[in-house]
């Protein structure tokens, strides 16, 4: 694999047939059509106590809103999901339902085959969104404020719901724009035709939320400063920082994070103009590596490997999304971790792994054996970290943080009375939008009570 | 290969199915069709008396249920716009060409005995195998004083049956209409008036839906509806009945009945002739599949009675009339219970909350390590169904004998009831 030792890495952007890009992240789940939905909610069994009420972690009352579309009650049912998630149209688009709602539907256990739950919510959801504004009001103004640190789903769950309960709430968002991962991290085919930004507009219509950009907690503003001037602070500041592969070689042009390439893309007025590794290979194991193997394969990589160092049934990313990167011609490489990054005149052309296997006891361990991958673009997709500095040092008062996550209780308050975190930076928070929407729903609810008493 | 031949009042079939009088047997080229795809005959479209008459526009309304179409279906159709003379030349070439296949006609005319006799005289010029006579169509004809208005009046059907058999040597179905309070009533009056046989059911009075944003009934016609005739899967239920009483009563017995009401399969078919049926009709699932449904109905028919070693269908005919009975004689001291099978249960807990909820409380739900579990509790299992029915699972629910070592009593002898027969000899 190193014969190309006189060939410069090759990454370069317009890869695509120009006509293509139009095209390139094009809904990989298109909706149900009208009839289809029917048929669809008529397979639901309208269980009594049912599991998949219980796997949501939202715990939408799924059979009811199905039960309505199969009336025609279309609003009745959007209401239904909306009460339980506010972001039910993303949350329809990106939940991982194969592991949630879908997994323990009855059908699964019966036929093995689930009612499409997402797929129904989505429509129930996109009827509602198309039809007019967020259909919630707000309860009688209480008087207080509220802040908020981060515009991503937990905060703007968080948002939401204390309007809805009367209060005002002030965000303060690090980006140029609300929206967090919804916004700048799920790939694109999940979330086509800037659905994430139309969601935050149709969500913020409540009322009684101002959104303060580019106002990053522990720069522009501080924790002490916050727990001042507001009677409850909410913070769902996500992970802003990334893990490091540690080895010699990593600054090398070439090797980088795969959120912030992500990012860009996601942000991008011109995908044509992205540039794009002729031979990808990306690092991790998670959705993030899926999600950035298929997007540089549709942008027109030729080979993308995604290389993990345990086994599939290891890996973060479900079974399904491991399926799909397969489906869109992406290399699943398993029992592999990179050891050593190989350069060509300050840009990373090569990358080199040891075998890894389980001992008797389980552990990973490396061989001896080695392989070389030729790699124009190494992307790191091995998580993200807390920024704890706005937290601890800094802090006059610091918060409890465990195994690198804000610890927050049932409520989902932190060490100090009236700070509340959720989302990403807390120890309860996987990495999945629909837990941080839950994290800021019961965040509002406990700073609600505790505003009132 | 059973054998599949039918014979009803002296008319002879390849198989047991025949389409209903109704739109598939409108014309000679439907007929042909069903014919080269295998039905056993036909009951052509009802003919009337020229000038023929006029149909509106919209004429069918359906119901779906559950994304399954026209489970119900319904028709504000008359009988055939056609002329006489047309039809007449028609039903005598298809009858010349296919002899194996059962004829039969449909005829309305008004209660007048002379017009009876001229339409008589006119079809047995075809050669039809018989004709039958549409008592029942219940819209439409019936306010001009055909149709069900005869066929809810005894009298009148036994004087129009009995002019059909003065004045024809044809056989004579009389066609019943359900839509009466008691179907032995119109069926003795048939075989008072000297019916060879009667069909039944004809459709039943009904209005489909409502249309909420036009507020009219459907099939709506230009704003307005009409009740039509419903029939599709959901009358078989009332059809089996009413062929049921007739198979079974003293005094109706033996008359020969052509099965209609529903009949989609043939297990429906199954079960039209396990209660009696000869012959049976269909229309409905023809409408909505095509003719081909026939092939599965004879080949299902023939498959199950090798299995159970029917060789004819007089075999197996009538054989769950006799087990129709009055629920006076149902043995009281019959005892089931429910029994759910945890390795088949997927945990929905439609049992559960309907016995909750809707009967008598006889499953518990409870959690074993997380896991859902419904359980019955046989002492408050009164036996009565509705957990086995709601159970989405096939065999999951079943409901076990439970011998309680007493003789098999009905209610007219149950020691419970006061007005037992042993307890007031008089009415033994």
């Amino acid at each position: 694999m190193s014969g190309a030792d006189n060939e410069a890495p090759d990454v370069k952007p317009g890869r695509l047939n120009p006509s293509a890009y139009a095209h390139v992240f094009d809904d990989i789940g298109p909706p149900l059509s009208p009839r289809e939905t029917l048929i669809e909610a008529a397979r639901c069994h309208f269980c009594h106590d049912a599991p998949c009420v219980e796997a949501c972690p939202t715990g939408i009352d799924i059979p009811s809103f199905i039960g309505k579309i199969r009336t025609g009650n279309l609003k009745g049912s959007a209401i239904d999901i909306l009460s339980a998630n506010i972001f039910g149209g993303t949350c329809a688009r990106v939940c991982p339902v194969e592991e949630l709602c879908e997994e323990a539907c009855v059908r699964t256990t019966g036929e093995n085959k689930p009612v499409k739950i997402g797929m129904l919510q989505r429509h129930a959801v996109d009827a509602l969104m198309k039809a007019g504004p967020q259909p919630f009001t707000r309860a009688a103004d209480s008087g207080k404020t509220v802040a908020i640190v981060g515009a991503g789903p937990a905060g703007l769950a968080c948002a939401h719901r204390l309007a809805m309960l009367g209060h005002k709430v002030d965000v303060y968002e690090a980006r140029a724009k609300p929206g967090g991962l919804n916004e700048h991290g799920i790939a694109a085919y999940k979330v086509p035709d800037i659905f994430a930004q139309k969601e935050v507009a149709w969500l913020l219509g409540i009322g009684g939320i101002t959104i303060h950009n580019n106002k990053a907690l522990g720069r522009n503003v501080t924790l002490d400063e916050l727990r001042k001037k507001y009677p409850a602070v909410f913070i769902g500041a996500g992970l802003q920082a990334t893990q490091k592969l540690g080895l010699e070689d990593e600054a090398l042009e070439g090797v980088e994070d795969a959120v912030g390439y992500i990012e860009r893309l996601r942000q991008a007025e011109d995908l044509s103009a992205l540039p794009v590794g002729r031979r990808v290979v990306v690092i991790g194991g998670g959705n993030t590596a899926i999600d950035i193997a298929i997007q540089s394969k549709r942008l027109g990589a030729e080979d993308v490997t995604l290389a993990y160092r345990r086994g599939p049934e290891q890996m973060g990313a479900t079974a399904h999304e491991q399926h799909l990167a397969q489906i869109e011609g992406v290399n699943l490489k398993h029992w592999l971790a990179p050891v050593r990054l190989i350069g060509w005149r300050g840009k990373v052309k090569e990358i080199e792994f040891t075998y890894t296997r389980l001992d008797d006891a389980g552990k990973l361990v490396m061989t001896e054996a080695r392989t070389r991958l030729l790699a124009d673009r190494v992307f790191k997709a091995i998580g993200q970290v807390l920024v704890k500095d706005p937290f601890d040092g800094n802090a006059r008062e610091p918060l409890a943080i465990k195994s690198g996550k804000l610890v927050v209780n049932d409520d989902r308050e932190t060490s100090l009375p009236g700070v509340y975190a959720g989302g990403d930076c807390t120890a309860t928070g996987s990495d999945l939008t629909v837990r941080a929407v839950e994290d800021g729903k019961r965040a509002a609810i406990a700073i609600d009570r505790r505003l009132r008493s | 290969m059973a054998d599949l031949r039918c014979t009803i009042a002296g008319v002879s079939s390849p198989n047991p199915f025949w389409l209903a009088s109704a739109p598939p047997t409108d014309k000679e080229y439907n007929v042909v069709r069903a014919f080269k795809a295998g039905w056993g005959g036909v009951v052509w479209k009802t003919l009337g008396e020229d000038p023929p008459i006029v149909n509106t526009c919209s004429r069918y309304g359906a119901m779906s249920l559950n994304g399954s179409r026209m489970v119900g279906f319904n028709n504000i159709e008359l009988i055939t716009d056609r002329p006489l003379e047309i039809n007449l030349q028609e039903i005598k070439r298809v009858r010349r060409d296919w002899p194996d296949r059962a004829m039969v006609v449909s005829l309305m005319v008004p209660c007048e005995e002379k017009n009876w006799a001229a339409i008589l005289k006119r079809v047995e010029e075809t050669d039809a195998d018989a004709v039958e006579l549409n008592f029942g169509c219940p819209h439409g004809m019936s306010e001009r004083g055909m149709g069900a208005a005869v066929g809810q009046v005894p009298e009148y059907i036994e004087m129009v049956t009995r002019w059909c058999k003065q004045h024809s040597r044809m056989p004579v179905f009389v066609k019943l209409t359900p839509n009466v309070t008691d179907i032995l009533k119109p069926a003795r009056a048939a075989k008072q008036g000297g019916a060879d046989a009667v069909s039944l059911i004809n459709t039943i009075n009904s209005i489909m839906a409502v249309n909420l944003d036009s507020m009219a009934p459907e099939p709506e016609v230009d704003g307005k509806g009409s009740h039509g005739g419903f029939c599709g899967p959901a009358v078989k239920p009332i059809a089996l009945h009413m062929v049921a009483e007739i198979a079974r009563n003293a005094d109706t017995r033996g008359l020969p009945i052509s099965g209609i009401g529903g009949i989609s399969t043939w297990r429906d078919a199954a079960e039209f002739i396990a209660l009696g049926s000869g012959s049976v009709q269909v229309c409905t699932a023809a409408m909505h599949h095509g003719f081909k449904i026939v092939e599965d109905m004879a080949d299902g028919l023939s498959n199950w009675m090798d299995q159970k070693g029917y060789r004819a269908l007089d075999d197996f005919k009538g054989r769950a009339a006799r087990n129709v009975s009055d629920w006076k004689f149902l043995n009281m001291n019959f005892k089931t219970i429910a029994a759910i099978d945890q390795d088949s249960c997927i945990k929905c807990g439609l049992c559960y909350i309907a016995c909750e909820d809707t009967s008598h409380q006889a499953i518990s739900k409870s959690r074993d390590n997380g896991h859902r579990r419904y359980e019955v509790i046989e002492d408050e299992c009164v036996g009565c169904n509705l957990c086995l029915h709601v159970c989405p699972v096939d065999h999951c629910i079943t409901m076990k004998r439970v011998d309680q070592g007493l003789p098999s009593v009905g209610w007219v002898d149950d020691p419970r009831n006061p007005q037992r027969r042993s307890a007031n000899p008089s009415s033994a």
